[in-house]
């Protein structure tokens, strides 16, 4: 179909390293892969799965220990791995430009934005001088910042996670690359963020015809910029088609196992887990790699390693039985779940006006019993949540989500309201002047099980330590608590000798659920508990908190960014912005409109794995790091500013009927007329 | 492996982590060198009053300066003394003296360190800057003036050399912890409501007791070289004792004649700096402290 030579062309690649034993464990096996002017590739799979070896190869560079095996990476028909440092050097940045995952990290922080693209543009391109700081601007411009002639002057410190992104990428361009390759370029960017990016990347594909290829974990985001998809797994390419082919019907049955997993903000159900994870290298027998995961595996699949096939729609598939898939039945959806409240008047946690800071104040303000000037981290926090309820608090990085937990843990204190805990424990106090009964009540899962477990602890150890503390059990009876602990988060007993290090991501955040729950809590703080987690397994510990809530009528209070997850769980979910709430209410109101403005922006940024479907953007991208003075908080950003009254007045608290509440100005008719218009 | 070391390295304790930590050091090329070469000098350094072939300050004045012989097998040395002796010999205090110090900076700077890093405030800020004006001292300037007032030997060495080597520890253990207190698992234990001492003990030191081991292990390379440095100048070992600095030292001036007078302690001592810093290098991988070294994936 093309006649134009290929940019890229792998070929029968290979790629591993040495063990210390002296066997050759492979990463990369056999990958065949070209890409063609203009054309966009989306590289996916789970961790561990080889599509950031597979970009980086494509550069012709390799992480020590790794060596290439067998094959070729051909640029333009130069073999990357032939070539020596000072040819790569002229190709790298110059006609093959990469951008990485973190762009924060890969600008210098002491040099200005201006100077970097500057600096670019002097390497690889022949512009003459005078033009440089023109060309600049003109860079700026295309990725979309705003007064690119300020924007040139700053450092990167003082940009938002997407402007710098951006300015990677105009840097990236600044070369007028052939080929951008992109290593989860909106990974760890908030959702807004994220959605701005993805259609800057989307449109620069069209409007300079830049081949990229994508690499990503997400879906969602491959689904906004990619035409053809290529799914990974342990090492090999499993399957490949156009985005629609794979993300609407895919044929293999990992990449149909990886789509359903997703939760997706119209359900508002757990989605089924994939069970198992990706074989470690060297782990793959004679067979399929997917064969111990896979629901349709039969003799065959153990015994003969699959081909790579092409099917009658000319998509590439490597499975025995691609051809039955169809036959399946549909991937079950489970039901809503029950809400665990039994009564939404006996409220566990009443958050009354708290207002939590980090800067202590001045000595002299606190003599002289003066407020301190700068506005408080998290201001005006009104929460009641009922007994077994779980309320989803969401919002941007730096919305205060995380201080609102730590406040309720102890680990800081309110400088104002109260916190009150089963209608008579005041919860107001730090961790050591609480009594040993409400620590064991109240209980936190972290973010990341890689820091939130101690490396130097086996499982057996981090399980025993709530259970010395507050039932002070010893001996056997300590064992068969433990053991019980384990298996009900659905890991073997053999698993108590080992170390964090000897477990998957997903293991280590079942065993720090396990600890969570050693202390039979009334309420479980989870902090962006799925947010370091692969999709796959992402459902399934979602689904044990789901079983564990329903056993034990814990209540949950939930923290996440991403908003397809929440609507998943909660009963309820508060809207926060810069550390003031915008909206509460029920989950299906919150998601559904009328919404606070800000929530709205949220919504719109959500990105379903679907290449029909393009998230809105209605919010401007820009960093904000404290609230305004006055007025309404999130006036800088709204698209819906109704004039000087959103700078100078608190919105005021609107109520339905239903227990959903927006802090707007806008009254809520109006809103749920201009919002249903958009639709 | 057989079975029985096997479930010995399965089991846990200290011995258990010790054996675990020496195989994967001696799993590695620079660790089997490394070890081979420190054992191989304290081994020496214990046995050698015992298997010298000479008195080490017996003099003969018709040897002076000879080739190496079947007598002597490395010569003789200005004063007609066997230099294969006096450098099997010249290790033992050195070796004494950096291991009394090295333990003892390691252990008062380590625990200064943690203690500063979990105070905090103003306190730490202090005693920081206290360290940096320390650090800031050559010390062996500070190191002579010391010996010319109070006099040589090993109970001035041993305390001075502890104290100018710890004060670098203090600020890298200090370091170290505040790292360690900043991750989640402190901030479960803290929730928990787990008390101080248990968290310290626990959940901090385990973590920061590697860094410090391997910390230990390169303070040590490095205050033996000035140990040698300060026998060299006069102001470690008195003569007539055998000590590689003072062979050094002694010999230098007649290099052209009987080189291998000076190149025996110079072997001898590298062979052991070289030795440590191996192991100290397989050491931090074994522990996991050298992260850019892992393996991929």
């Amino acid at each position: 179909m093309n006649t134009t030579p290929p940019l890229i062309e792998v070929k029968d690649l290979s790629i591993g390293f040495d063990n210390h034993a002296g066997d050759t464990l492979p990463i990369l096996r056999n990958i065949d892969l070209t890409l063609y002017p203009g054309e966009t590739i989306g590289l996916v799979g789970e961790s561990g799965c080889g599509k950031s070896t597979l970009a980086l190869a494509m550069m012709g560079f390799l992480k020590p220990p790794l060596r290439v095996l067998n094959g070729v990476s051909l640029f333009k028909g130069q073999d990357m791995f032939s070539l020596n440092d000072s040819e790569l050097e002229s190709i790298r940045g110059g006609d093959l430009a990469l951008i990485p995952q973190n762009a924060g990290q890969s600008l210098t922080p002491t040099m200005r934005i201006g100077k970097q693209i500057i600096e670019a543009l002097r390497l690889h391109t022949n512009l003459p001088k005078e033009q440089w700081y023109a060309r600049a601007v003109e860079l700026l411009t295309q990725v979309r910042l705003p007064e690119p002639e300020i924007l040139l002057a700053r450092y990167p410190h003082e940009l938002s996670g997407g402007q710098q992104q951006r300015g990677a990428i105009a840097m990236a361009l600044a070369a007028e690359p052939d080929v951008l390759l992109l290593d989860e370029p909106t990974t760890g960017l908030d959702v807004t963020t994220q959605a701005h990016v993805l259609e800057l990347l989307r449109a620069l594909a069209l409007e300079t015809g830049t081949a990229m290829v994508y690499v990503s974990h997400d879906l969602g985001a491959i689904a906004q910029v990619c035409d053809q998809v290529v799914v990974m797994y342990a090492g090999e390419i499993v399957f490949s088609g156009t985005a629609n082919q794979v993300l609407k019907r895919p044929v293999h049955p990992y990449a149909r196992g990886l789509l359903s997993s997703i939760p997706r903000l119209k359900d508002a159900v757990v989605p089924p887990s994939m069970p198992g994870q990706p074989p470690a290298p060297g782990g793959v027998g004679k067979g399929c790699a997917f064969v111990d995961r896979c629901s349709m595996a039969e003799h065959r699949c153990y015994e003969e390693r699959p081909a790579l096939e092409v099917t009658a729609k000319s998509e590439l598939v490597r499975c025995h039985f691609y051809q039955k898939i169809d036959q399946l039945p549909p991937v079950e959806m489970p039901t809503r779940r029950e809400s665990n409240i039994a009564d939404q008047a006996d409220i566990l946690l009443n958050l009354d006006q708290v207002a939590i800071s980090y800067t202590k104040p001045r000595i002299l303000d606190q003599i002289l019993g003066k407020q301190s000037k700068a506005p408080a981290t998290v201001d005006r926090i009104d929460l009641k949540i009922a007994r077994g309820e779980t309320i989803g608090l969401v919002g941007e990085s730096g919305s205060g989500k995380s201080t609102i937990l730590r406040a309720i843990a102890g680990l800081i204190t309110p400088v104002n309201g109260t916190i009150k805990f089963d209608s008579s424990e005041n919860l107001n106090q730090i961790v050591d002047k609480r009594s040993k009964d409400v620590l064991r009540r109240i209980q936190m899962i972290f973010q990341n099980p890689d820091s939130s477990l101690n490396p130097r602890h086996t499982v057996a150890e981090i399980l025993a330590q709530p259970l010395k503390l507050y039932f002070g059990l010893q001996g056997q009876e300590l064992r068969d608590r433990t053991e019980a602990l384990l298996n009900r988060v659905r890991l073997r007993t053999d698993y108590l000798e080992r170390l964090p290090s000897q477990l998957s991501g997903g293991e280590k955040q079942r065993v720090a659920i396990a600890r969570a729950f050693a202390a039979a809590p009334d309420l479980v703080l989870c902090d962006e508990v799925t947010s370091a987690l692969d999709v796959s397994v992402q459902a399934a510990v979602l689904e044990l908190l789901t079983e564990l809530q329903g056993e034990r009528f814990t209540t949950y209070i939930f923290v996440s960014h991403d908003l397809s997850v929440v609507r998943a769980v909660a009963d309820r979910v508060a809207v926060l912005y810069l550390g003031r709430l915008c909206e509460t209410g029920p989950s299906e109101n919150v998601f559904g409109i009328p919404s606070h403005p800000y929530t709205e922006a949220l919504l719109g940024a959500v990105l379903e794995p679907d290449p029909d479907v393009r998230p809105k953007l209605v919010a401007e991208d820009i960093l904000e790091l404290s609230p305004p003075t006055t007025g309404c908080p999130f006036q800088r950003r709204c698209s819906r500013r109704i004039g000087k009254v959103c700078d100078q007045e608190v919105p005021p608290w609107q109520m339905t009927m239903d227990g959903h509440e927006i802090a707007c100005h806008i009254p809520l008719r109006e809103l749920r007329a201009l919002q249903e218009k958009k639709a | 492996m057989n079975m029985k070391l096997e479930n010995f390295a399965k089991s846990r304790g200290v011995f258990a982590s010790l054996y675990k930590v020496l195989a994967d050091m001696l799993s590695r090329p620079s660790g089997k060198l490394g070890l081979s070469l420190v054992c191989f000098h304290i081994i020496l350094a214990i046995i050698s009053p015992a298997i010298t072939p000479y008195d080490f300050k017996v003099m003969d004045a018709d040897l002076i300066l000879k080739g190496p012989s079947a007598l002597h097998w490395l010569g003789t040395d200005n004063l007609g003394r066997d230099i294969l002796s006096r450098t099997m010999l010249g290790g033992r205090q050195a070796l004494m003296v950096t291991i009394v110090a090295t333990f003892l900076a390691i252990a008062w700077g380590g625990m200064l360190g943690i203690l500063l890093g979990l105070i905090g405030g103003w306190i730490e800020n202090s005693i920081l800057r206290l360290v940096d004006a320390f650090l800031s001292i050559p010390w062996i300037l500070f190191l002579l003036l010391i010996v010319s007032v109070v006099g040589l030997g090993n109970a001035i060495l041993i305390p001075t050399l502890a104290f100018f080597y710890g004060i670098p520890v203090v600020r890298m253990s200090r370091a170290a912890t505040h790292d360690v207190v900043a991750l989640d698992y402190i901030t479960a234990a803290r929730a928990r409501g787990e008390s101080r001492v248990t968290i310290v003990r626990k959940e901090l030191l385990p973590n920061v007791l590697d860094i410090l081991l391997v910390e230990g292990a390169m303070r040590w390379s490095w205050m033996l070289l000035a140990f040698s440095s300060l026998s060299f100048l006069g102001f470690g070992v008195a003569p007539p004792a055998a000590d590689w600095g003072l062979m050094i030292s002694g010999s230098r001036s007649y290099m052209a004649i009987a080189p291998l007078a000076v190149l025996a302690p110079v072997v001898a001592l590298s062979t052991l700096i070289i030795g440590i810093n191996l192991s100290a290098d397989a050491l931090a991988k074994a522990l996991g402290i050298d992260r850019a070294q892992k393996a991929p994936v």
